[in-house]
């Protein structure tokens, strides 16, 4: 008969072959960023709240059931929307950034990052960044399990809970098929009047929101939103107060996939733990295939 | 492994507990209806905000971790070699199989796109980072070890009424031969997904509520599900020892409830020192709904069984090991809500989550289910364990 403290000895040193993730020199998928990404820069200091973009992004994207009448009321300061699963992008109004200025307006929509947290989740690769900066949705992969959802740290893909069909996770597109490929900008971005939303290349864009800092201290706060956090994403962010204290959630400079992954790699490293786990446990079965001693 | 030693009981079916059984798979059923023709929508309370709600904490997360005893006694008695506990493997067998199908089966509901389910399996959509592709493939792969390790007991049933002929002695024969590959395979698969399983919410560290939220939620996940796997025995073949009227298999279970003290304490002490070393236990006092369910969790779900299942007067009482195994096997289902519900904070919530009646209903229905499966099959199958005075 087998002793009891070797076999709970021998199924603890199993257990633990199985969890130990060899973290030390895992093989990190870090997004390499590609230096010439589009970007959009939102000046929030420009924006005067007038909801065109929030019109063309529906337009653009063929949202449906709207007018453009219904993109007119004022923004109620008391109130913040989201995105959701017919508007892609919203504008919220805060009271004022700066002391003396007038009330701010702060546009929100999917931030594009350079290493998604939706794009690692996703079990089927329904997500994907593109080399040229939008994260892109494939409909026709989804199973809708919606982990993409309970990733993003921006809370932005929304669902078409309605649908028993085929709901969709629906997000901006970047508006990468209709306008970024044919050498258009995005629709909102075409549409701003008061040139609050800058397109161009991530890198530039960096370069330049810095400028504006540097030239108007005054006006700005000394933060470029985006730039690292969460790994850095595609839109970004300057304003007169810091975004956290308007809407944007403080997060982390680390991209969320770097938490998972390195476990996930760790454990399936050139197959090794598993592989470790079945021998340690055959060798196990091997020896004590006589042991136990007699049935009843 | 002797021949008789199992058989099907012949119980009757038509108990008053089997027709409540069927009526609550029927209110689920109706509920079920209207989500497939009007949508999640309809029947839940998920939201832009809560993606995942019961189905996922209960349906899925749960009944992954309280089928944990098929392979916790499939690596006890095959691998490990403690062959006296033979008896308790088919009815923990069993009850894997029908707990991974029915997790199957409620993922159906949960899933937006559910006749996409077959995607993960299409190398062309494999995606090797996703954490829950690795859950899926494992789980998928564990179902269908589970269904090959059932086989022999559906053979020996069809082989006791002449049935399957030749054909049949051969694939049996075979199968018994290469059987150990899939034992051993169905532990490693079983180690690779329930850890995987607590990997899920790393991801999302900045909506977790920080006592749940540690980069060793995989581990803690494979230690408490490892820690689960025999009380869910215990608890099972009490509830059917009394459901059947046979007597209570206390000679097995006393000695399998001191082994899972052990796992028990250890988790805890896993659990506590990780909690410590985060300097998380702050939240814990704080006036908060998470801080209620996690004493829940902790002290009479955790602790208190840990320290029952220690004592030897509580091993041989049928009635204290049962309150015993079902505290804990309690505490590992809160443990699991907790982490994908409780502990979920979306930045722009507007109100907290509570599931809908549609929800309660369907995950209900799961079960019920489930439990008659587990009945039809204990009734035509040999499963349950023969006696020793019918032996005699």
């Amino acid at each position: 008969m087998l002793n009891r403290r070797h076999f709970l000895k021998s199924l603890g040193i199993g257990a633990m072959a199985g969890l130990i993730p060899k973290t030390s020199n895992s093989s990190s998928t870090a997004h390499e960023s590609n230096p010439d990404a589009w970007g959009v820069l939102v000046d929030v200091s420009y924006c005067v709240g007038c909801r065109k973009c929030e019109w063309a992004c529906h337009e653009s994207n063929e949202l449906g059931g709207a007018q453009m009448s219904d993109f007119e009321n004022a923004i109620n300061i008391d109130e913040t929307r989201r995105p959701d699963s017919k508007n892609y992008t919203v504008v919220n109004g805060y009271e004022a950034c700066t002391v003396g200025s007038r009330d701010c307006f702060v546009k929100v929509q999917c931030m594009h990052c350079l290493d998604p947290a939706c794009v690692s989740a996703c079990i089927v690769g329904a997500l994907e960044k593109n080399p040229e900066g939008p994260v892109s949705y494939d409909a026709d992969k989804c199973i809708g399990c919606r982990y993409c959802m309970v990733a993003c740290p921006f809370q932005i893909p929304a669902y078409e809970y309605d649908d028993a069909l085929a709901p969709r996770v629906m997000k901006c597109t970047f508006c990468f098929e209709q306008n970024l490929k044919v050498g258009k900008r995005p629709a909102c971005v075409e549409i701003c009047p008061e040139g609050a939303l800058r397109f161009g290349k991530r890198e530039d864009l960096i370069h330049y929101a810095h400028s504006r800092i540097e030239k108007h201290p005054d006006r700005y706060y000394p933060e470029v939103y985006g730039e690292h956090t969460v790994g850095g994403t595609s839109w970004l962010y300057i304003a007169g107060g810091s975004m956290v204290e308007h809407g944007l959630p403080d997060l982390p400079d680390q991209a969320p996939p770097r938490l998972t992954e390195v476990v996930q790699h760790g454990i399936f490293k050139n197959w090794v733990p598993p592989l470790a786990l079945y021998a340690f446990l055959g060798g196990a079965m091997m020896v004590n295939r006589n042991g136990g001693g007699e049935d009843e | 492994m002797s021949e008789q030693a199992s058989r099907p009981l012949f119980y009757p079916l038509r108990t008053p507990g089997m027709w409540i059984n069927l009526a609550i798979i029927a209110f689920g059923l109706f509920f079920a209806a209207k989500r497939f023709i009007f949508g999640i929508g309809s029947v839940t309370n998920l939201s832009d905000q809560y993606p995942w709600g019961l189905w996922i904490g209960f349906d899925v997360a749960t009944g992954v971790a309280l089928a944990a005893g098929g392979f916790t006694s499939a690596a006890l008695v095959e691998i490990f070699g403690q062959k006296r506990f033979h008896h308790l493997l088919r009815p923990a067998l069993l009850t894997a199989a029908l707990g991974y199908t029915f997790v199957a089966l409620g993922l159906l509901a949960d899933l937006g796109r559910y006749w996409a389910i077959w995607h993960p399996m299409m190398p062309s959509m494999w995606q090797g980072n996703s954490v829950l592709f690795e859950v899926g493939i494992c789980v998928m792969c564990y179902l269908t070890v589970l269904y090959v390790e059932f086989a022999p007991i559906v053979f020996e049933r069809l082989k006791e009424k002449g049935l399957g002929g030749k054909v049949l002695t051969w694939i049996d024969s075979v199968l018994a031969k290469f059987l150990f590959l899939f034992i051993i395979a169905g532990v490693v698969l079983s180690c690779l997904h329930q850890s995987s399983l607590g990997n899920l919410m790393v991801i999302a560290p900045s909506k977790m509520h920080p006592l749940w939220y540690t980069r060793l939620m995989p581990m803690l996940f494979l230690m408490s599900a490892i820690a689960v796997g025999f009380p869910m025995i215990i608890f099972e073949s009490l509830l059917a020892s009394r459901g059947f009227k046979r007597p209570y298999e206390m000679h097995l279970l006393g000695p399998l409830s001191k082994i899972a003290a052990g796992f028990i304490a250890l988790y805890a002490i896993f659990k506590i020192g990780d909690l410590t070393l985060r300097n998380a236990w702050p939240y814990a006092f704080e006036a908060s709904y998470q801080a209620a369910f996690f004493w829940i969790e902790m002290l009479p779900c955790l602790i208190l069984p840990a320290f029952l299942m220690g004592m030897r007067r509580v091993r041989q009482s049928p009635r204290w090991l049962f309150i015993a195994a079902a505290l804990y096997v309690f505490g590992v289902m809160l443990n699991r809500i907790n982490v994908f519900v409780i502990a979920y904070r979306p930045p722009y919530a507007e109100r907290a989550y509570v599931p809908a009646l549609g929800e309660f209903a369907i995950t209900a229905a799961l079960i019920a289910g489930l439990v008659l499966c587990y009945r039809l099959i204990v009734t035509y199958l040999p499963v349950m364990p023969v006696l020793e005075e019918e032996n005699r």
